[in-house]
C-alpha cells in the first residue's frame, strides 16, 4: 500500500465526499442555495447537479420522510435565518419523540472569517451550535479531514453541523492513497495529534490548526516543542485526547477564530478543570481567540481582529513563562 | 440658456400596472430642464462611480464583496426625486447608488470601499454597510432590511412627523418569509411604508421564473395595494414614488411598488454574470433601455438641452469620480486604536479582550 500523494483542495474532497455518498445511498440528496446554473456560490457543489439531476440536487424544500438530506448554507451567517429549524426541529426531535423520529441531516457550508467580507459575513458559529444537545458539530482543517469527516457526517444518523472554511477551499494538501478510497471515513468525536511535543499542548480547529503548526515550527528552533492537536469535532469534544496531552506537557493553549466569551476555548478550560488533567497544569490555560468585536472591513483592522501566528507564539511563551 | 431650449416637457406617459388601486399616478409626467439635468447628473455620477469601483476591485484595491448598481440608476434617482430628504430609506447590499442619492459624496463612498479612514463608515463597514442620516444602509443578509424598514415607518407614525420609509428589496428577497410578516404588520397598523421591489430578473444566478411561484411582485402584498412601473425610466419611477408617498402620507397605510430594472454586472464582482443569462440579453438592454441614454435622448429630441451640455457634464463627472478615486487610494487606513470603538452607544469606555488575555484593548463609544 503505497502513499499516492495528490494535491487536492478542501473543496474537492468536500465535492468527492458528497459525490461518493450520493452514489452509495439513494436516500442522500443535496439542498443548496444557488446550485445548478450558478454552480454553487463557492463552486463546491460544482457539477453535482449535472451528474445527479433535479431529483437529487435541488433548491426545493425537503421535508420528505426517510431521506438523508445534505443542506448547504452559502455561509453559516445565513443559517441564522433558519436556526430555529436547526435547533428546534433537527436537534431536539429525536429526544422529544422519545426515539421515534431520527433526523439524519447534514448542514454544511463555510463558517468564520473570510477576507474583507465585513461584520455580517464573518462570524464563527462553532460555539453557538456546539452548545446544543442533539447536534454533532464537526470542524475539519485539511483535505483529508474534510473528506473523511463529511462522509461520516452523511452516514451519521443524527443532525450534524459541518463547519467548513472558505479560505481553506483553495489550499492544496497532500492526500494519502487511503484517503482517496470511497470507503475512507474519519470518526466523528476523535481529535488528532498533528504534531507531537513535550512542552505545551496547543489545541485548535479549522484553519487555525495550520497557524498553530506554523507557530510550532518557529518555536521548535528555540527548543520549544509544541504538541498540536486538531480537534476535528467540536461536539462531542474529545476531551480525553486533550487531557492525555496535558498530563504529559503540563501546559495548555487553545486557539480559535471565534469570539472569546462562551467559546470553544472557554469550554476546554472548564472541562480540563473538571477532570484529571487539572492537577498536571503548571500554569493557567491560555485562550487565543478572535478579538471581541464585530469584524471590521478595512484590511489593517481585519488583520488585527483574528489570531496571527505571532499571537500564538507570544501566548505559548507567556504560558511557559519564557 | 439657448432661446430655443424648451424648459418643460409635458408629454411623457407613465405606464403603470395596478393592484387593488382604482387609479394610479397621472398618465402624463412633467419634466423641467433643470430636473432633467439633475437626474442625468445623478445617474451618470452613479454609473461612473460604479464603473470606477469595478476597476478598483480588479486592481484588488477594493476587496471582499462588491455588488454594483450600473443599469439600475433610474430607480435610485427616481425614488429620491419622489420623496423628501427627511423621509427614510433602507435597502440591501446593492447600495452604493442609494448611499449617493441619500447624500454621501462619491469620495466618501469610494474611500469606504477601499477601507480608508475617510470612508463614510471610517473603513469599518465596507461595501454593504454604509449609512447616512435617514439612510439605514446597506444590509448584508437578504431580506432582513424589510422588517427594519417597517419599523422605521412605525417610528414615523408614532412621532407623527408626516415622514415615511422606503423599504427596498430585490426579486430574490421577495420570497422571504420575513417580508410577509412585515407586510402584515404594516397593513394592520397602516404604517407609512413604501415597500419597493427592484426586480432585476435574477436573484444571484436564479431567474425569477425559477425562484417564484408568482413573479407579479407588485401583487405579492396581497391585501396591500401595489403598482408596477418601468424601472429604467426615471420619470416613471419618480411618478410612481410620488403617488406611493401621497398614499402613505394620507394615512392609507403601506403600498408595494415593483420597479422592473436590470443590472449589467453580475450579482457581485465574483460573478461574471453570463452563466445564467446571455450576453445578447445584456447587450439588448444596454442598447434599448439604458436609463441614462433614454433620458438624454428624450431631452435632446425635445430640445431641452444640447449635446455639448451633456458632454460638459460628463467631463465634470469623470473628474469628480477620478478625484474621489485618488482620495480613496491615497487616504490612510483607519488607525489601530479605532479597532474596538463603536461597540456601544453612550457607554463609558470599556476594556475589550484582544486575541489573548494580555491584549487589553480600549473601546470608546
Amino acid at each position: 500500500m503505497g502513499l499516492i500523494e495528490t494535491e487536492l483542495t478542501e473543496s474537492d474532497p468536500v465535492w468527492s465526499a458528497m459525490d461518493e455518498e450520493l452514489e452509495r445511498d439513494e436516500r442522500v440528496f443535496l439542498m443548496v442555495e444557488e446550485v445548478a446554473q450558478y454552480d454553487g456560490a463557492l463552486q463546491v457543489s460544482r457539477g453535482l447537479w449535472k451528474k445527479y439531476g433535479d431529483k437529487r440536487i435541488s433548491t426545493l424544500p425537503f421535508l420528505r420522510a426517510g431521506l438523508r438530506p445534505i443542506c448547504e448554507f452559502m455561509t453559516f451567517n445565513f443559517s441564522m435565518q433558519a436556526i430555529d429549524q436547526v435547533i428546534n426541529s433537527a436537534a431536539k426531535t429525536y429526544y422529544m419523540s422519545a426515539g421515534l423520529q431520527p433526523v439524519p441531516i447534514v448542514f454544511r457550508g463555510p463558517n468564520g472569517a473570510s477576507a474583507g467580507v465585513a461584520a455580517q459575513h464573518s462570524q464563527c458559529f462553532a460555539a453557538w451550535y456546539a452548545h446544543c444537545p442533539g447536534l454533532k458539530v464537526v470542524s475539519p482543517w485539511n483535505s483529508e479531514d474534510a473528506k473523511g469527516l463529511l462522509k461520516s457526517a452523511i452516514r451519521e444518523d443524527n443532525p450534524v453541523v459541518f463547519l467548513e472554511n472558505e479560505l481553506m477551499y483553495g489550499v492544496p494538501f497532500e492526500m494519502s492513497e487511503e484517503s482517496q478510497s470511497k470507503d475512507f471515513t474519519i470518526p466523528i468525536g476523535k481529535a488528532k495529534v498533528e504534531r507531537p511535543g513535550d512542552h505545551v499542548t496547543v489545541v485548535s480547529h479549522s484553519r487555525l490548526v495550520g497557524h498553530c503548526l506554523d507557530a510550532a515550527a518557529v518555536l521548535a528552533k528555540e527548543g520549544i516543542e509544541c504538541e498540536v492537536i486538531n480537534l476535528r469535532t467540536i461536539r462531542p469534544m474529545d476531551v480525553e485526547s486533550i487531557e492525555a496531552s496535558v498530563m504529559k506537557t503540563n501546559h495548555l493553549v487553545t486557539v480559535e477564530g471565534g469570539w472569546p466569551q462562551f467559546g470553544v476555548g472557554a469550554e476546554i478550560c472548564a472541562r480540563i478543570m473538571e477532570g484529571p488533567a487539572f492537577n498536571y497544569l503548571d500554569a493557567p490555560v491560555t485562550r487565543v481567540t478572535g478579538v471581541d468585536i464585530p469584524m471590521p472591513y478595512a484590511k489593517i483592522l481585519e488583520d488585527h481582529s483574528v489570531p496571527q501566528i505571532k499571537d500564538i507564539i507570544f501566548s505559548i511563551k507567556k504560558t511557559l513563562n519564557v | 440658456v439657448k432661446a430655443n431650449v424648451s424648459s418643460v416637457l409635458k408629454a411623457t406617459s407613465v405606464k403603470c400596472d395596478l393592484h387593488r388601486l382604482e387609479e394610479g399616478p397621472p398618465e402624463k409626467a412633467e419634466l423641467t430642464r433643470d430636473q432633467g439635468l439633475q437626474y442625468y447628473r445623478t445617474m451618470q455620477t452613479i454609473r461612473r462611480m460604479e464603473l470606477k469601483a469595478d476597476q478598483l476591485y480588479k486592481q484588488k484595491i477594493i476587496r471582499g464583496f462588491c455588488h454594483l448598481y450600473d443599469g439600475q440608476e433610474a430607480c435610485a434617482a427616481g425614488i429620491e426625486a419622489g420623496i423628501n430628504p427627511t423621509d427614510h430609506l433602507i435597502t440591501a447590499y446593492r447600495a452604493h447608488g442609494y448611499t449617493y442619492t441619500r447624500g454621501v459624496s462619491v469620495k466618501e463612498i469610494l474611500a469606504e470601499l477601499t477601507g480608508r479612514k475617510g470612508g463614510v463608515a471610517k473603513g469599518k463597514g465596507g461595501s454593504m454597510h454604509m449609512y447616512a442620516p435617514c439612510f439605514y444602509g446597506g444590509n448584508g443578509i437578504v431580506g432582513a432590511q424589510v422588517p427594519l424598514g417597517a419599523g422605521i415607518a412605525l417610528a414615523c407614525q408614532y412621532q407623527g412627523n408626516n415622514q415615511l420609509c422606503v423599504s427596498l428589496y430585490g426579486d430574490g428577497a421577495a420570497n422571504q418569509g420575513q417580508l410577509f410578516e412585515a407586510y402584515n404588520m404594516a397593513a394592520l397598523w397602516k404604517l407609512p411604508c413604501i415597500f419597493i421591489c427592484e426586480n432585476n430578473k435574477y436573484g444571484m444566478g436564479t431567474s425569477v421564473e425559477r425562484a417564484a411561484a408568482s413573479t407579479d411582485y407588485y401583487k405579492r402584498g396581497d391585501y396591500i395595494p401595489g403598482l408596477r412601473v418601468d424601472g429604467m425610466d426615471v420619470l416613471c419611477v419618480r411618478e410612481a414614488t410620488k403617488f406611493a408617498a401621497d398614499h402613505c402620507r394620507s394615512g392609507k397605510g403601506p403600498i408595494v411598488m415593483e420597479l422592473q430594472t436590470y443590472r449589467y454586472h453580475g450579482h457581485s464582482m465574483s460573478d461574471p454574470g453570463v452563466s445564467y443569462r446571455t450576453r445578447e440579453e445584456i447587450q439588448e438592454v444596454r442598447s434599448k433601455s439604458d436609463p441614462i441614454s433614454m433620458l438624454k435622448e428624450r431631452m435632446l429630441s425635445h430640445n431641452m438641452a444640447s449635446v455639448e451640455e451633456f458632454k460638459e457634464m460628463d467631463v465634470e463627472i469623470r473628474k469628480e469620480v477620478e478625484e474621489a478615486a485618488q482620495f480613496a487610494t491615497s487616504d490612510p487606513e483607519p488607525p489601530l486604536d479605532d479597532l474596538c470603538n463603536h461597540i456601544f452607544y453612550n457607554n463609558p469606555p470599556l476594556e475589550v479582550r484582544g486575541t489573548h488575555p494580555w491584549a487589553k484593548l480600549k473601546s470608546l463609544s
